[in-house]
């Protein structure tokens, strides 16, 4: 599925073979010089071994980490009922327009995620309860695939033997091993990823999650014995197209799929910032437990 | 369809399926290889290079070791193999009484604590199960070392200048009210940087455990990974170009350049809480302070990682050391550090206990 661009272009050119013809006139014009080393001439920068070279600074664009199911705006992701409407919270309603929940088209594939019954019962409560239980507000590590649509970007770091991935939040990193290791030793929360090639497509396994991590900030969430099998395709030099399927029996009824671009930080100079949060929450977490608290 | 880059039109694919056949033999087979060369040639073992050249210094490696960071005095730099003989031997012994199973039927330490020291040490903590300190003397080019710090020639820290004495006081008085504020414990204990200095720079082993790195490479950045509190270095490689205003990152602002086949890096702009926190290992640092670091293959199973700390308004001298890192048989594990942190609440939850106890109850 991910990499339907290059299939839709390849149809394209089916249909229209004179349009075929005249690139080959055009690049035989050229000379052999068009062609890099390795790879087709699509503008998708490339390792020494012809792979699709993702190195750089990415992030996600939407609201999909609010909400990765479509959603309007809403005036806050914690609310109580008010004497017309509900309202935001005690706790947030400080943060005025900057805690408003902005509307999103969801990036899951069929528009929602297929819940068991109970499992839905529970992303609803966790929806109730979002101050107390998501992961995100305690500075907790993000879990795959929340880390790869947060507000925050990331940067690949692609050689010949390695793919490691460097979260700008909480400085989550994942080692994409090459190689399988076998079964994840410890569950974790990044989880362990194991990576491989198909074609051009880099294809992630993600598995041995702790089962406390969530998709999103809308509550929806997932259990230890989630799957993540994730599809990253470049769809130009600045672009690509990210894939993930979750699998999850204890959770969901049947798999399902997120899809979303991703774009480069195109500046020259960019530089993936440190989100180290940590001593962001201390107040929250421990202030209660200061000397002299000071709320 | 609005997914599909602007960049990317029709013409790519037709072109590559169209010539692929006729002209693509020669230059298609150049997609084969790797780019690098592998370090062996035969069974001599080669300095392995990445695509462009340059030392492939990737991998899994570890600095853990018991030889310490200052010499302790009347020692020289390089020992015997005798001396060497004794103190593994002695370390192993260690090692294996504190490896004894605890015994399930023993008292509660007594309060106060049982008079042992260390991380391990005072109530009965850690036995050395959990523990991976370091149980061989470092060799470096061949030497074994009495310790880490090789300049000056005694391989001490260097005296502090007044200004350095005057700010090593100030970091010490926070130590009052040891038990007051999260702000108050060090900044490993709140998971917020590897234990001791063990992302640097310098990068130095932290005597207690997972003393582990990975190193990726590329044309332009090398990332190291610390495993303790998942601390992330990005170096990045070409001609420096500071960041404008005053921002200070963990870790400070590195760049790095290739000097023949070493890896030479530069830091500077170092947080101020990261430079404050060096006084319990080497001195506080001022906001001038630089460290260069120099990272070699030395062998298949060694990089030597060499550094220079710079900072005249806190030491009377520039200093330095050698380590050498060692190829890790082994993946990283994830510490999730922050995320299981019950030993903060409960050092602060006690001290609040305690200080509940201490105080006569209200008629």
């Amino acid at each position: 599925m991910a990499n339907f661009p290059r299939r839709r272009a390849l149809r394209r050119a089916e249909r229209n073979p004179r349009r075929g013809s005249g690139v080959v006139s055009a690049l035989l014009a050229l000379g052999l010089g068009t062609f890099s080393a390795c790879a087709p001439d699509d503008g998708i920068p490339r390792t020494a071994s012809g792979h699709p070279d993702f190195n750089g600074i990415w992030a996600a664009l939407g609201n999909a980490y609010w909400d990765v199911e479509p959603h309007m705006a809403r005036p806050a992701l914690a609310m109580r009922e008010g004497p017309v409407v509900p309202v935001p919270a005690n706790e947030v309603v400080a943060l005025g327009a900057v805690g408003s929940v902005p509307s999103g088209q969801g990036v899951v594939v069929g528009g929602s995620i297929p819940y068991l019954p109970d499992a839905l019962e529970r992303r609803d409560e966790n929806r109730e309860r979002w101050l107390e239980r998501d992961p995100e507000i305690r500075c907790y590590l993000p879990g795959v695939p929340r880390a790869n649509y947060m507000h925050l970007p990331f940067q690949i770091f692609q050689s010949e033997s390695k793919f490691f991935i460097a979260y700008e939040y909480a400085g989550a990193v994942r080692d994409i091993y090459l190689e399988n290791p076998g079964p994840p030793q410890v569950d974790s929360w990044m989880g362990q990823s194991v990576g491989r090639w198909d074609e051009d497509t880099f294809v992630v396994t993600v598995n041995g999650f702790n089962g406390q991590t969530w998709f999103d900030r809308a509550g929806n969430h997932h259990s230890y014995r989630l799957v993540v099998t994730e599809r990253w395709t470049m769809l130009g030099p600045d672009h690509l197209m990210y894939e993930a399927t979750m699998e999850d029996p204890e959770t969901f009824s049947e798999p399902w799929t997120i899809r979303l671009p991703l774009y480069r930080n195109v500046d020259p100079d960019a530089r993936l910032g440190q989100f180290k949060c940590v001593p962001f929450v201390e107040e929250l977490m421990y202030g209660h437990l200061r000397k002299n608290p000071i709320r | 369809m609005r997914f599909a880059s602007r960049r990317r039109g029709p013409r790519g694919f037709p072109a590559v399926l169209l010539l692929g056949a006729g002209l693509g033999a020669a230059s298609f087979a150049a997609c084969d290889r790797t780019g690098g060369v592998p370090g062996r040639d035969g069974d001599r073992w080669i300095v392995p290079r990445t695509a462009d050249g340059h030392p492939d210094l990737q991998g899994e490696w570890t600095n853990g070791t018991m030889t310490p960071l200052q010499r302790p005095e009347g020692e020289v730099l390089v020992l015997t193999a005798e001396e060497v003989a004794v103190r593994e031997g002695r370390r192993r012994e260690y090692i294996d009484d504190r490896s004894a199973p605890s015994d399930p039927d023993r008292e509660a330490p007594p309060v106060g604590g049982d008079g042992s020291t260390g991380a391990a040490g005072g109530v009965g903590g850690y036995n050395y199960f959990w523990i991976d300190a370091g149980d061989r003397v470092a060799v470096f080019n061949g030497e074994p070392r009495s310790s880490l710090i090789t300049r000056p020639a005694d391989g001490r820290v260097p005296d502090l200048t007044p200004e350095g004495r005057r700010r090593r006081l100030q970091a010490y008085g926070r130590l009052a009210g040891e038990f007051d504020n999260p702000e108050n414990r060090p900044i490993g204990e709140r998971c917020i940087l590897s234990f001791g200095s063990n992302a640097g720079p310098p990068m130095l082993p932290n005597y207690f455990y997972n003393n582990n790195y990975t190193i990726v490479q590329t044309s332009d950045h090398i990332m190291i990974l610390t495993e303790m509190v998942h601390d992330v270095r990005i170096i990045r490689l070409g001609e420096p170009k500071p960041t404008a205003g005053d921002v200070r990152p963990w870790f400070g602002e590195s760049w790095g350049h290739w000097a023949g086949d070493t890896l030479v890096v530069r830091t500077e702009n170092l947080n101020p809480d990261q430079l404050a926190a060096y006084v319990y290992l080497f001195g506080p640092g001022s906001e001038k302070m630089t460290v260069t670091e120099r990272f070699t293959r030395a062998d298949e199973h060694t990089i030597h990682y060499g550094f220079t700390v710079e900072d005249p308004d806190t030491f009377i001298e520039n200093w330095g050391g050698e380590v050498p890192f060692t190829r890790l048989d082994g993946q990283l594990y994830e510490y999730a550090c922050h995320e299981g942190n019950y030993a903060l609440s409960n050092v602060l939850s006690g001290a609040r206990a305690q200080e509940r106890a201490a105080t006569p109850s209200s008629p």
